[in-house]
């Protein structure tokens, strides 16, 4: 089974230096790509079925196609690396950042070189203070090395990268709201259209991606659109996928697996299965804003298509698992705090729903719910659902609860019955 | 009466470099709240009045950045400061138990600094180190799979 993004990273926990990433084929993909045309890039990332792996899973290629080209196009355009990775039981693209930064700067060199772009952000979120000193060495080395700056490597093309750290926010995560904390502003999201691909930073042409998407194109590259189709066993999408696990598994901790994996690999084989004395309630496959899956789900892969059949979404991959002494309502409540906290406050449903939801819920875990807060709840759950929001925050905060309210009903009529949290007991 | 400078020559300066590749002042605001708390730990009203001409901003649109953000204090803090995940992998992991330990061993809770103005204790989402919950951050130092026991030495580190 191949591994293209992590197969070198060091078990010592120290980055790839530049020799070392150059001495298993690093920038071989860049070489590759700049005796291409960008239009012949574009379409090699669009024929290997690279979906984003930020969380939506839209066509790398064809995102990059809304971005105008040729001479007329607006200058300077504009590509930044999400690194924001805020949304909860998230840690894949720290281990990409960490373990090999120039495998990120060479995918985003080549992405950039595809969309005629000049200026390159690596927006990376303040707590990954490791990561970011190893991406200051590594833009270093690489600029050193004639990888970034003027005419690269003799073709012609230019490219200047820089990392910003933020300074914390969930909603930087989405990508009009990072552009706006990257001008310096609130990071209240952007109406769209237009789309960043035409108007993005300071109302240039932008393409905004995940770290994982961009650390897939030197690979792509490097070998070709089928052979990244082969690693997968999708039917939706090309190439590998990070998926990771928390909560009280054996073995926590990220793998890269073909996209497509089945739940059940991923829990009972990769994750360990459940730590002694713990039983399996439910999951929230992708990170906190997905809706929670039962062990009936675990046959379905892992992918964009049937993960979304089973009513839920791959989001990013990392699955968090819920346990039997963990108490659904509780977690809930967590997770409801988490998004009314971190909402931007800019669209009424959200500003004013979120925190509704968790206090109903903390009135639940606290002995004071009442039969109609079920009802209340699954108000909010369509109050607050896509259309009625200015952006996906609010919409993903509900999919656990909406999901939570159908599958562990009877832990929420008992918190109201019985005046009392079990599980607290 | 006048009022002391809180934003010192060397601050500026590093403040003014940032201008170099931004198409305007403005795009540096967080960045320059950023430097301002680097050297005087918090963003004080006096700051962002001094801010303000060097970013040709009102003091009134960088306070609307400045209190967007997680991480730039509006507030003084303490010398130390303690950034608890209570994110819901930490959380299902036993959170609450290092909540509650590092309460009583520093007798305040989030939010509030220690009177000898040594820590400043923090909630902060998730920090992407689920696989190893729970977990905090002290200062700019990554701390992991914590139990009671443990945080004692951990806070002997910092004075």
């Amino acid at each position: 089974m191949e591994r293209p993004l992590t197969e070198h990273i060091k078990n010592d926990g120290t980055a790839l230096t530049l020799k070392e990433y150059e001495a298993v084929g690093g920038y071989q993909g860049l070489r590759a790509a700049l005796k291409m045309t960008p239009a012949d890039v574009m379409n090699t990332v669009k024929d290997s079925k690279l979906r984003g792996r930020g969380g939506a899973g839209f066509p790398t290629g064809l995102k990059w196609s809304f971005v105008p080209m040729g001479d007329d196009a607006p200058q300077p355009k504009y590509l930044v690396a999400n690194g924001d990775e805020m949304e909860p039981g998230t840690f894949k693209d720290r281990l990409l950042i960490e373990g090999n930064p120039h495998q990120l700067i060479e995918g985003m060199i080549i992405s950039a070189y595809a969309i005629g772009a000049s200026m390159s952000y690596i927006f990376l979120r303040w707590a990954y203070h490791e990561a970011a000193q190893r991406v200051l060495v590594a833009l270093d080395e690489a600029y050193k090395a004639g990888y970034l700056g003027e005419n690269i490597l003799g073709s012609g093309f230019s490219l200047d990268m820089d990392l910003h750290t933020s300074v914390g926010r969930y909603i930087c995560g989405e990508e009009t709201a990072l552009l706006n904390a990257l001008e310096g502003k609130r990071a209240n999201p952007r109406n769209k259209p237009p789309f960043p691909q035409v108007s993005g930073l300071f109302g240039k042409p932008t393409i905004v991606n995940n770290v994982e998407t961009y650390c897939n194109v030197p690979h792509i590259l490097a070998k070709g659109a089928q052979w990244y189709i082969g690693l997968s066993k999708s039917e939706g999408g090309g190439g590998t996928k990070l998926y990771g696990a928390s909560g009280r598994v054996k073995n926590p901790a990220i793998w890269e697996l073909p996209l497509g994996t089945t739940l059940r690999e991923i829990i009972e084989v990769h994750a360990g299965g459940m730590q002694d004395g713990y039983k399996l309630r439910g999951v929230l496959p992708g990170g906190a804003s997905t809706d929670f899956l039962t062990p009936d789900h675990f046959d379905i892969k892992m992918d964009f298509e049937e993960v979304a059949k089973a009513g839920s979404r791959m989001g990013t991959g990392t699955v968090i698992v819920l346990d039997d002494k963990t108490c659904p309502v509780g977690m809930c409540l967590n997770l409801e705090q988490f998004f009314a906290q971190e909402s931007c406050g800019w669209c009424t449903p959200c500003r004013e729903g979120l925190p509704w939801t968790a206090k109903i819920l903390l009135a639940l875990e606290e002995g004071r719910g009442k039969p109609e807060d079920i009802d209340h709840l699954t108000f909010q759950t369509h109050y607050n659902a896509p259309g009625n929001t200015f952006c996906a925050l609010a919409p993903g905060a509900m999919e656990p609860l909406q999901s939570a309210l159908k599958y562990f009903r009877e832990d929420f009529d008992e918190h109201i019955h019985n005046h009392t949290c079990k599980y607290r007991h | 009466m006048a009022t002391e400078q809180v934003i010192s020559e060397e601050a500026r300066k590093e403040i003014e470099a940032l201008f170099e590749h931004l198409p305007r002042k403005q795009a540096a605001c967080i960045d320059a709240l950023k430097v301002v708390q680097k050297y005087n730990r918090w963003v004080s009203d006096q700051a962002l009045v001094e801010l303000a001409p060097i970013l040709e901003m009102s003091p009134h649109e960088i306070d609307s950045v400045a209190t967007f953000y997680n991480i730039i204090f509006r507030r003084p803090v303490g010398r130390h400061v303690i950034y608890l995940c209570n994110s819901v992998s930490c959380w299902v992991m036993g959170y609450e138990a290092i909540r509650n330990a590092l309460k009583e061993k520093l007798q305040v809770d989030f939010g509030m600094t220690t009177k000898d103005d040594r820590f400043t204790f923090l909630p902060i989402p998730c920090l992407g180190n689920c696989d190893h919950a729970p977990s905090m951050i002290v200062d700019e130092d990554l701390y992991e799979d914590l139990t009671p026991e443990i945080l004692d030495e951990i806070l002997a580190k910092y004075e």
